[in-house]
């Protein structure tokens, strides 16, 4: 290659690297520039105006969020005899849900940390939402195991290391405190994660902010952001760190989740499946909240040109490919029980495809099993409707699906005389509900006053971000 | 009395395509200036190559504290399960190590992480309420769609004329700006 004396050596380097692969161009529909990009995310958080349906949907939100109060009111007043668990069923709603919630967090952590190091461009115009709601899936989760202590402030020193009076220290050879070491690493990691990536999008609506306010608002959480160089230096070193710290971490969390059944000898708690098995369940119950959150997002604030039919297919895709990882987890389960030749392990299996909760096991294989194989077909899979109604059938299957596990293992006990039924109580299904409008108020919170899209990131995929000739 | 003249505290260029920045930025490290800084409203890898930048000290300091996180969970669960408060269940050892891992590497995650985001807060010297490329109106642009090249004045080769005159002449550059200190 012929080359001009005066050429640096990084030059050089540079353009001996194979060029970065095209970008695909339905990632972005119609014609945006930095500054329409700008624009266009900015003004959702900064108009004045906030449009009716944003009032509708937090005051449904938050009603329902009252709920929650209302049933952790009477569960402090008068007790955990308020909620359904009972001998021989220890474990009910609270770790159901609990189990529920931190896997609907997975996706966000899945989209933000692994597709960046995959380097998959489309996570970019879903990561931040996606984000926002694994906070607060967590945050939703994190509810139960600390009010299932009932009296949660006596609670804090078998929890946490810390030096109390009594001179007692936690169990560290509990699954139970491995849970709190990594729920309460993932809600700070998530945390940091999402926050880092606001921080250029805060320097954004610093400079666009109308209102001083709002600018100094905008402006101490920016901490003076500027955009420099260095910035980006040591900005895009540290995303992409957390990006590999995040990935393991997620992968350990709903490992030790599914540790805290899989260490204890119950049937059907006891199986080595349990970690792959709970983390494809995890990322594919989250990619179906992702979807239920997208498609209306999408339509109210006329995000269509930045999450395109692309982006929610390839959810659909996941979602697909974790599905059945889930489903050979269930027939694995069915297989193991047979094979292990262990009389208890095959009256659990058999016990729970016919026995008192059969209707439980077949609802959960129409949804997990068959139903989501629909999204084979490619007329469904990028339809909008359709994929607005799968999302709901993959949550209301993934909580099925921890139902049978928790309460179709412990409800027949190894002796019939502790055989037992469960069914959740009114604060049971109240403090669910209640957590899914403390979820959703959260989440109206922040597609009112942050970006719901990461504005930086979607610079950086426009045609225009491209660097045609290096000089 | 004139008032005293405050020096500036550099000249800044501003720039509408991201090529051209990245294009001035090599230019003036070619023309001898080092004291100066390139704004983009998005991460340019080729940006941070022009202006020489050295390689982050970041990720030397997430694995410091990534190896003191997994210490320190392993050391506090050791401390605590065989020093301070022993218990003797059926005989089995005070150090079971096969389960003091999993909260030992969701420390030694929470001290990486934590020293990710910290570690880049302090070596980009942030918070900082203050800066005075700030007081160049157009400079609003830099997280919207415009990027800027400023040249500080505390660059041995910089002179107001000269480096101004250097500025301008560079290619697409749209306006040049004094930045008050």
């Amino acid at each position: 290659m012929a080359r001009v004396p005066d050429d640096r050596p990084d030059d050089i380097a540079r353009d001996a690297l194979p060029p970065p692969p095209p970008l695909p161009p339905e990632l972005i529909a119609g014609e945006h520039t930095f500054g329409s990009v700008t624009e266009k995310i900015a003004s959702l958080t900064l108009t004045r105006r906030t449009p009716l349906w944003w009032f509708a949907g937090f005051a449904v939100s938050f009603l329902l969020f009252m709920g929650l109060l209302w049933a952790v009111v009477n569960l402090l007043f008068r007790g955990i005899g308020v909620w359904g668990p009972n001998v021989p069923i220890g474990w009910g709603f609270d770790i159901i849900n609990l189990v529920w919630w931190i896997g609907i967090g997975h996706a966000g952590t899945l989209i933000s940390a692994i597709l960046l190091l995959l380097r998959q461009p489309w996570r970019t115009s879903i990561n931040r939402f996606a984000e926002a709601m694994t906070l607060f899936a967590v945050a939703c989760a994190v509810f139960y195991p600390i009010f299932h202590t009932g009296r949660p402030w006596l609670a804090a020193y078998w929890l946490f290391p810390y030096p109390n009076t009594m001179g007692l220290w936690p169990q560290f050879r509990s699954p139970l405190i491995w849970d709190v070491f990594a729920i309460g690493t993932y809600a700070s990691v998530s945390f940091l994660f999402w926050f880092v990536g606001l921080i250029p999008d805060f320097a954004t609506l610093r400079d666009r902010a109308k209102s001083k306010p709002w600018k100094v608002a905008y402006g101490m959480l920016a901490m003076g952001w500027r955009g420099s160089a260095r910035h980006w230096h040591n900005y895009d070193t540290a995303y992409l760190l957390l990006a590999g710290l995040a990935t393991p971490l997620v992968i350990s969390v709903h490992t030790v989740v599914s540790f805290d059944f899989a260490i204890g000898i119950v049937p059907g708690w006891h199986a080595t499946i349990f970690p792959p098995y709970f983390v494809a369940g995890a990322i594919y119950a989250g990619f179906a909240m992702v979807l239920t959150l997208a498609i209306p997002l999408r339509k109210f604030y006329r995000l269509e040109d930045f999450i395109t039919m692309t982006h929610l297919e390839n959810m659909a895709k996941v979602m697909l490919a974790t599905g059945l990882i889930v489903g050979y987890g269930y027939m694995t389960e069915a297989f193991m029980s047979w094979y292990s030749a262990n009389e208890y392990e095959r009256f659990m299996i058999v016990n729970r495809m016919t026995g008192p909760y059969w209707y439980m096991y077949a609802a959960l294989i129409l949804c997990n099993v068959v139903m989501i194989n629909t999204l084979w077909v490619k007329n469904l899979r990028t339809s909008v409707p359709y994929l607005f109604f799968i999302s709901f059938v993959v949550s209301v299957g993934m909580w099925l699906e921890r139902y049978v596990i928790i309460v179709t293992s412990l409800h027949r006990d190894f002796l019939p005389s502790s055989w037992g039924m469960y069914s959740g109580t009114a604060y049971d299904w109240s403090a669910f509900i209640g957590t899914i409008g403390f979820f959703l108020t959260l989440f109206f919170l922040f597609i009112r006053f942050l970006p719901v899209i990461s504005i930086f990131e979607m610079r950086t995929i426009l045609p225009e971000a491209e660097l045609k000739e290096n000089p | 009395v004139k008032a005293p003249r405050h020096r500036l505290y550099g000249l800044m260029a501003e720039f509408h395509a991201p090529a051209d920045v990245v294009a001035a930025a090599q230019a003036a490290h070619a023309a001898g200036y080092r004291r100066m800084e390139a704004y983009s409203p998005y991460p340019i890898e080729e940006l941070a190559e022009a202006l020489h930048l050295h390689h982050s000290k970041l990720p030397m300091l997430v694995l410091i504290g990534g190896v003191v996180g997994g210490l320190a969970g392993y050391g506090l669960q050791y401390w605590s399960s065989v020093i301070e408060y022993p218990m003797n269940i059926g005989g089995r050892p005070f150090h079971s190590w096969p389960a003091f891992i999993v909260p030992a590497f969701e420390t030694t995650i929470l001290f990486a992480a934590l020293t990710a985001v910290l570690g880049m807060l302090a070596l980009n010297g942030l918070p900082e309420p203050y800066h005075p490329v700030f007081n160049v109106p157009s400079f609003a642009l830099a997280t919207r769609d415009r990027f800027f090249l400023a040249i500080e004045s505390r660059d041995p080769r910089f002179d107001e004329a000269e480096t101004r005159r250097f500025l301008e002449g560079l290619s697409g550059v749209t306006a040049v700006a004094e930045v008050q200190p």
